[in-house]
């Protein structure tokens, strides 16, 4: 895996102690509020509701074991004990002390860890395929890519002040997993004719009060090339991007505003400058990134185990674990194995120091000391035999982390909204808790299979409600908590933004309404279609009757 | 009538507290100064935005509330669940004491 090189290290500790002087500074009173929030912004620090709140960065998704361990140490040590893992792939800690942050900084610091690009109008941490490096239908591993971007946007000069955050995805499958339509860059790696890898580049993406899936700017961008031709869309983007109002900074709208055609060529001017600079990144030195993320030392083993096929037909929730959770893995006699942070009527993306720390032991003992967190809010050990699959679900199991239900509609994706967010305009947590409560019945799940739900508390969208399945949005209406339904979005390969079914339901109406919508779904789908084809197949009138009848 | 308190975070730890008669800050919302009328609130939040509080709270601001017996009850549910701490969680935050 890759480890930071001596740049990397004391980059970090110097932000750490710069920030330690800060925090000093603001707590003598020497700086005010006004002049110390950029920079604790900065470090990832924000003021929520009840609290401080420091978001942490995991690089494209990938931990280390003792990256974790650290992680659930900090949550025991400077937090209450747990942390909230989100959908940029990140963690939050939702009270740590002003004064105590510099010293968990510190502590990450030890474990290669920090919290810049988790905050400001920078390019913010890359997100990538959770299963990356392990995933069978992958074409390579695109963390190699990810690290490059990380290298090239850590501290950019020239684009510390963009004109709104900035985020950029990146998928190695064509079945995508990291939804990068849906950011203001989506990387999707592909062959092309001659049988080259690169990158399609995808623009203009995003979810928040605007939503858009990303347009194709460029069908086909060699590996050499990534480099000066996102430096040249940054440029693009800084140059032009609106600056005058919030809400029309991100690139998704200078891309609707000016078209993709125009964008595409004032890209293309610009690229033709620098294409041959420095930003040209040769074969060798990818092969040097490629190699950091060399795959572990698998064994040579044969893909059937009868350990592992005993196992499930002797233990039925084990076998339930593992048709959902478990995912093919490249390498035969391995599988990819999915923590689920989605404990039946739990709270989405939540996770106990001593959790943490069993998701570290454990991925030490079976999966090479390598961890993945996923947008969905779950946790991998991405390389483990299947033979140990039984032993990794008992351990996951007796610490509430061996729920049967990736995928389903009780994998809920829920921003904290309320509860904790200061944005927030409703609560999704809560509502999360009660459709995970309606539908926990494993069998109801099976029937119902494959149903993305995804919550946000506010427009902002941090819940990618946009692309649920069904999307729920948490709105206040006079005083009260009232939530919008959308339906038809999707995050994969083939990204849509869902529709708003019609005027929105109360706190008390709304799972109920979720649940009307469930049972159309089963009486008209025809068979092998999931939610999201039923919709595509009948459109939007059939659920909308369920939902409103005449009204 | 409108009944109005002022709220912040404390700068230290960042937990919501409320401006009090004493010119204090306490975590108990029923600790803090009513403001009756908007006369009374103007005054208030001068007093709570005053350059040198700049170093014990952030962003102060006013909220409505209700007397509700012995209690002061914000009108807002945004502003209950300051007072308590999260709904998800009455483990933590001040309802857990
Ligand atoms: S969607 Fe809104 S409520 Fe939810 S975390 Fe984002 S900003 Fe907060």
């Amino acid at each position: 895996m890759y480890r930071y090189d001596d740049f990397d290290r004391q980059l970090v500790h110097e932000r750490t102690e710069q920030f330690r002087e800060q925090v000093k500074r603001r707590l003598a009173g020497d700086i005010t509020e006004e002049q110390f929030r950029p920079l604790r912004l900065m470090n990832g620090v924000y003021l929520q509701l009840h609290a401080y709140m420091l978001r942490v960065a995991v690089p494209y998704g990938t931990l280390r074991a003792d990256q974790l361990r650290q992680l659930g140490m900090i949550a025991r040590v400077y937090d209450k004990g747990y942390g909230h893992f989100t959908t940029r792939q990140n963690i939050q800690y939702n009270w740590p002390k002003l004064d105590e942050i510099p010293d968990a900084l510190l502590d990450l610091a030890k474990v290669e860890m920090h919290a810049i690009q988790t905050s400001g109008n920078c390019i913010r941490n890359t997100t990538t395929d959770q299963y990356a490096g392990a995933a069978a239908d992958e074409i390579e591993d695109p963390r190699p890519y990810c690290e490059l971007i990380r290298q090239w946007s850590t501290f950019h000069p020239e684009f510390t002040y963009l004109p709104r955050k900035f985020k950029i995805a990146v998928t190695g499958s064509p079945n995508d997993r990291a939804a990068v339509k849906v950011h203001d860059i989506g990387l999707r790696m592909h062959q092309n004719d001659a049988g080259e890898t690169g990158f399609e580049v995808m623009v203009g993406g995003g979810l928040g009060r605007t939503p858009f899936v990303g347009k194709t700017i460029r069908e086909f961008i060699g590996k050499n090339d990534l480099f000066s031709y996102l430096e040249a869309i940054l440029r693009v983007y800084n140059r032009f991007g609106r600056r005058d109002n919030k809400y029309k900074a991100r690139i998704k709208i200078l891309v609707h505003e000016e078209g993709i055609d125009k964008i595409r060529e004032l890209v293309e001017e610009e690229w033709a400058q620098i294409k041959d600079g420095s930003l040209r990144v040769d074969d060798a030195e990818i092969a040097h990134y490629i190699e950091q993320f060399a795959p572990p030392a698998f064994e040579t083993l044969s893909d059937d185990d009868a350990d592992f096929e005993r196992h499930k037909s002797e233990n039925r929730r084990f076998a339930n674990w593992v048709r959902s959770n478990v995912i093919e893995h490249k390498q035969p006699g391995y599988a990819i194995a999915n923590v689920s942070l989605k404990p039946i009527g739990g709270i989405p993306g939540d996770a106990t120091d001593t959790q943490m720390e069993l998701v570290a032991d454990l991925s030490e003992k079976y999966s090479f000391g390598d961890v993945r967190v996923t947008h969905e809010q779950n946790l991998v050990l991405p390389h483990v035999k299947k033979a140990d699959l039984f032993a990794v679900w008992s351990e996951l199991d007796k610490a509430d982390l061996g729920t049967a239900n990736l995928g389903y509609v009780t994998d809920i994706i829920s921003c904290p909204g309320l509860d904790y967010c200061a944005l927030a305009t409703a609560r999704s947590i809560p509502l999360s808790q009660r459709i995970s409560e309606r539908f926990g019945d494993l069998d109801r799940q099976h029937d119902i299979g494959e149903l993305k739900i995804k919550i946000s508390g506010c427009i902002n969208a941090c819940g990618h409600h946009h692309v649920g399945h069904i999307g729920i949005l948490g709105l206040d209406k006079r005083g009260k908590e009232f939530y919008q339904i959308t339906l038809g979005g999707d995050a994969s390969q083939d990204a849509s933004i869902g529709k708003i079914a019609g005027a929105g339901f109360s706190e008390a109406e709304v799972v109920d309404a979720i649940e009307s919508l469930v049972t159309k779904y089963i009486d008209i789908r025809e068979s092998g279609e999931r939610f999201i084809d039923t919709y595509r197949r009948v459109g939007m009138d059939p659920f909308k009757e369920v939902l409103y009848g005449d009204r | 009538m409108s009944l109005q308190v002022v709220t912040a975070n404390r700068l230290e730890d960042g937990l919501v507290v409320f401006l009090t008669s004493d010119g204090n800050w306490s975590e108990n919302i029923n600790d803090a100064r009513i403001a009756d009328g908007k006369e009374a609130a103007d005054a208030l939040l001068a007093e709570a935005s005053a350059p040198e509080l700049d170093i014990v709270i952030v962003g102060p601001y006013l909220i409505d509330v209700e007397q509700q017996g012995a209690d002061i009850v914000p009108t807002k549910y945004r502003e209950v669940l300051r007072t308590k701490g999260p709904s998800v969680r009455e483990d933590l935050g001040y309802q857990a004491v």
